[in-house]
């Protein structure tokens, strides 16, 4: 665990400091090795490095842009395929509705919340969440932002590289970079929830997803989240009752 | 592919849009909200079972190169990367570099 950085005398360093947080966190080499294999996917499809940059740089999901750019790499009918984005897309509404109150200041304004709310990803919001409450609330904007720029940064160069390497990945080396997403989610989201509750919605997410998965049930990600994440507040507030 | 407009334009309307919609959408239901707030803490709750479901689908449905890799492998190297993060020290980074490398070997070994 880290020690929370000394409070900021202005948003610049609260915003270096943030990037100074990006360049110590796991996930500058997480979000690296995942998006060499979004550059190499990319490449193989035939689509140029400004392309494949540009959707590290707006869509900034990565299993969305693995959709995104095998959709239209397979010459899918553009609806089903921004469907298919847009429904991978849902979770991103929790995250941000769950992160922007840990930053906002009441005098904040609505368009100084639209840059966090563009650079929350699973990563920056993971390391925002441990992170926030160990800088001052009027810095956090600052910081946050400055946390999305250094993941964002490194997540643009794996993009370079795995394009550049692209011919040269061998399939166990792009399984392995695959392979990072679930096992960096499942030990860093563990490592960041200090409340029981978190805890209990990750295990709970875990065999629920798992089920509605195998199942094959349709917007199955959705369901296990509205039914993970019920069941932890609920047994979170009796146990709370209780005590 | 890259000479004409229309990939730049499917970028927009595929893969920009119907994405960032969510987090606009987030931007507005999180106003008037702070984070004590009981449906805060339900919707963080959401978030995170969200996250669950996504790892075990990865692992479950695999997408493209991590689909040539057994089930069992990629069950076993998932746990152990967590067992691995319990005994290092409680460093995430160990637990991916041991559940990478259970990855590799054991795909190795019984591929």
């Amino acid at each position: 665990m880290s020690v929370p950085p000394a409070e900021a005398s202005s948003a610049l360093a609260a915003y270096t400091q943030g990037l100074a947080a990006a360049s110590r966190s796991v996930f500058l080499f997480v979000v690296f090795g995942t998006y060499v294999g979004i550059g190499a996917l990319a490449h193989d499809l035939g689509f140029s490095l400004p392309w494949a940059l540009a959707t590290t740089l707006l869509v900034w999901a990565a299993p969305n842009q693995v959709i995104l750019i095998s959709a239209l790499g397979a010459h899918m009918a553009p609806l089903a395929a921004a469907l298919a984005v847009s429904l991978s897309g849902v979770r991103l509404l929790p995250m941000v509705v769950s992160l922007l109150p840990l930053v906002k200041t009441p005098a904040v304004r609505t368009r100084n919340l639209l840059v966090p709310a563009h650079f929350t990803a699973i990563s920056v919001w993971v390391e925002g969440l441990r992170l926030l409450p160990g800088v001052a609330r009027a810095r956090r904007i600052a910081f946050y932002n400055g946390l999305g720029t250094g993941i964002l940064a490194s997540a643009c160069a794996g993009t370079a590289a795995g394009f550049t390497l692209a011919a040269n990945l061998p399939v166990l080396f792009a399984a392995g970079l695959l392979f990072l997403t679930p096992a960096s989610f499942l030990v860093s989201v563990y490592n960041s929830s200090r409340l029981a509750i978190d805890r209990l919605a990750l295990g709970l997410g875990l065999a629920v997803g798992a089920a509605l998965a195998l199942a094959n049930v349709a917007f199955d990600l959705v369901w296990t989240g509205v039914i993970a994440g019920t069941l932890a507040f609920v047994v979170d507030r009796v146990r709370k009752a209780r005590a | 592919m890259s000479a004409d407009l229309s990939p730049w334009l499917l970028l927009l309307l595929v893969g920009f849009l119907p994405n960032e919609i969510w987090r606009l959408i987030g931007v507005v239901l999180a106003r008037g909200l702070d984070e004590s707030a009981g449906a805060v803490v339900w919707v963080r709750a959401v978030a995170t079972g969200v996250l669950g479901g996504v790892i075990m689908r990865i692992v479950l449905i695999p997408p493209g190169a991590l689909a040539s890799v057994p089930l069992p492998v990629r069950l076993g190297a998932l746990a152990l990367g967590f067992a691995g993060y319990r005994l290092v020290r409680r460093s995430p980074f160990a637990g991916i570099a041991i559940g990478e490398a259970a990855l590799l070997i054991g795909t190795l070994l019984f591929g």
